[in-house]
């Protein structure tokens, strides 16, 4: 079971003089349980394509397949598909409302029509998966940080129970220890759940060190789609379309101008340290 | 002549309950003495919640202090008389471009400032010329915002800022949304302003690599200056900054990593040729030997 995108094109403004195109002939398969990066320069297409997944944008053509059946057959289950792809959109916590954080984690729920009890033992369990401490759950959430604002409105997404979540950039604004922290609770998410994960990050050394795979998008096209390890080794190409390696790599590739003997392909900084004390 | 000087700016929100009863007082800028001088680059890091944006709000006069005094350019904020010299002072950039670009055109959004303070036509458009040339946007100035990337907005807005010719500029995380080119853009605009144009730069931040080229780095935490120092005093401190919700450079943190494996590399490397040109010599070292 997984997402498959079959020549999904989706052009803006469609039949106008404004029209843009900017999915071109997408063509992906996510397994279950993969924890993806999606990088690209602003611009590129990455937005969009996440939008598509949970059926909040129709492909212009081509078609979509979750878990094997076509979305965008008449009689598939919009509502459905919706709860079990969980979108969590840049700055998330402008969507908090509710007057407690506990509240505004249980809309969700509620909205699916579950009891009171499941709604909050779901509640319970999702803000607890982020990591927020208990005394803050009968706070307002306007109250908090920004990094635990954002926390509660993932929270609220996970308590949906999704397959699938999709986070467009969950870090920006944050502090690095804020960064962290997220991002090693959605690993955790992946590694205890099974939950697949598609992360849109502009921070390549965050893509570096906690996904499986990147999807690397330009002009509406998947320009990569492989390894952290090997999409990064194509530093310059990345460069040219407004990205970046982790800083790691530039030097690793540094040494290695100025003749020192070094594998160049580490990407985080354990792995650089590691391939550097091999000189000595 | 100092171009900012705070005197133990305090700052104190009021929090209240619903029915506006006090609950409780937040102090979010607790007692910060600091000095800026005219033409310094200052970077100021901090975790989310330390004070830097409400520090940053006191520059042009967005806050007054609770107690103590701020003077921009000698001029005390809290005298009211005083405001429009200020926000003419010190110019604000903010994290989002969008929300701080109103013209339809790049050259209107641009020339907005200076038409609201009166400045005759002729010499507006000069400003708008000379503003797009500094952040290398004039070659956009007919195009409409928003078909702009991320990184050429938020250059139109330090340019509409430009235009209004501060001494100061102070902008509160303005790559916060941007991809690594446009980051890299801001950056490249903001180190120009200060090399060329010796424009005083407050520079508010979460990517530690940004501070780098800085004068000074502050670092924040609950309301006071909890490190101050160049950029490499700064970041040979890595438990430090890690205790304080902060990182350094990754640069910073591989050098730190190989000097615990018993690598003799000096403390608070930061760039990439640093390192390189380091592990060399040792190399170098080890093989005379």
């Amino acid at each position: 079971m997984a997402i498959l995108l079959d020549h999904v094109n989706y052009i803006y403004n469609e039949d106008t003089p404004m029209a843009a195109h900017v999915l071109k002939d997408i063509c992906l398969e996510i397994p279950d349980g993969q924890f993806v990066g999606v990088i690209g320069h602003t611009g590129s297409g990455k937005s969009t394509l996440m939008q598509h997944f949970n059926g909040l944008l129709r492909a212009t053509s081509g078609h979509i397949y979750y878990n094997g059946e076509d979305i965008y057959k008449d009689d598939y289950d919009m509502k459905k598909l919706r709860s079990k792809v969980g979108l969590v959109f840049q700055y998330p916590e402008h969507q908090l409302f509710e007057i407690d954080v506990f509240s505004d984690v249980c809309f969700g729920p509620r909205n699916l029509g579950l009891d009171k009890r499941e709604t909050e033992l779901r509640a319970y369990d999702a803000l607890r998966r982020v990591g927020l401490e208990d005394e803050l759950f009968y706070q307002s959430p306007f109250d908090l940080s920004g990094g635990q604002k954002r926390r509660v409105a993932i929270a609220g997404v996970l308590a949906m129970k999704p397959d699938v979540l999709i986070l467009d950039e969950p870090t920006a604004g944050l502090d690095p220890k804020g960064r962290d922290e997220i991002l090693q609770q959605v690993k955790k998410l992946q590694t205890e759940t099974g939950m697949t994960i598609l992360l849109v990050s502009h921070s390549m050394e965050d893509v570096a060190e906690y996904v499986d795979r990147i999807l690397v998008m330009n002009r509406g096209s998947v320009l990569f789609d492989d390894t952290p390890r090997n999409v990064f080794a194509h530093y310059r190409e990345l460069e040219e379309v407004g990205l970046a390696a982790p800083q790691v790599t530039y030097i690793l590739n540094e040494l290695r101008n100025n003749g020192l003997d070094v594998d160049t392909s580490a990407i985080t900084t354990k792995e650089a340290a590691d391939e550097i004390m091999k000189l000595f | 002549m100092k171009m900012i000087k705070t005197d133990k700016l305090t700052y104190e929100y009021i929090r209240r309950d619903d029915d506006g009863n006090v609950e409780g007082i937040t102090t979010a800028v607790d007692n910060v003495s600091l000095d800026v001088d005219a033409g310094e680059f200052i970077a100021i890091l901090g975790h989310n919640g330390s004070g830097k944006s409400t520090l940053a709000k006191h520059i042009n006069a967005i806050l007054n202090p609770t107690h103590g005094t701020v003077w921009v350019d000698g001029k005390d904020t809290s005298d009211e008389a005083n405001l429009w010299d200020i926000r003419q002072t010190a110019g604000m950039v903010f994290q989002n471009p969008d929300n701080q670009i109103i013209g339809q055109v790049v050259e209107e959004d641009v020339g907005f400032g200076p038409e609201n303070i009166g400045i005759p036509t002729r010499q507006i458009w000069e400003r708008v010329e000379e503003s797009l040339r500094a952040v290398g946007m004039y070659e956009y100035r007919k195009y409409s915002p928003n078909k702009l990337s991320g990184g050429q907005k938020q250059r139109v807005s330090i340019a509409g800022v430009l235009a209004m010719h501060p001494k100061c500029i102070v902008l509160d995380e303005p790559t916060a949304m941007l991809d690594p080119n446009g980051r890299k853009e801001v950056i490249r605009a903001v180190r120009a302003l200060n090399d060329v144009e010796k424009i005083t730069v407050v520079l508010i931040t979460h990517y530690m690599e940004e501070t780098i080229h800085a004068d000074r780095v502050f670092v924040m935490d609950r309301g006071k200056i909890a490190m101050e120092g160049a950029p490499r005093e700064v970041f040979s401190q890595v438990d430090k900054l890690k205790e304080l919700r902060l990182d350094v450079p990754q640069v910073t943190l591989l050098a730190y990593e190989l000097q615990k494996r018993g690598l003799q590399l000096p403390n608070g490397i930061l760039t990439v040729q640093e390192l390189t040109q380091e592990l060399s010599r040792i190399l170098a070292e080890r093989e005379r030997k």
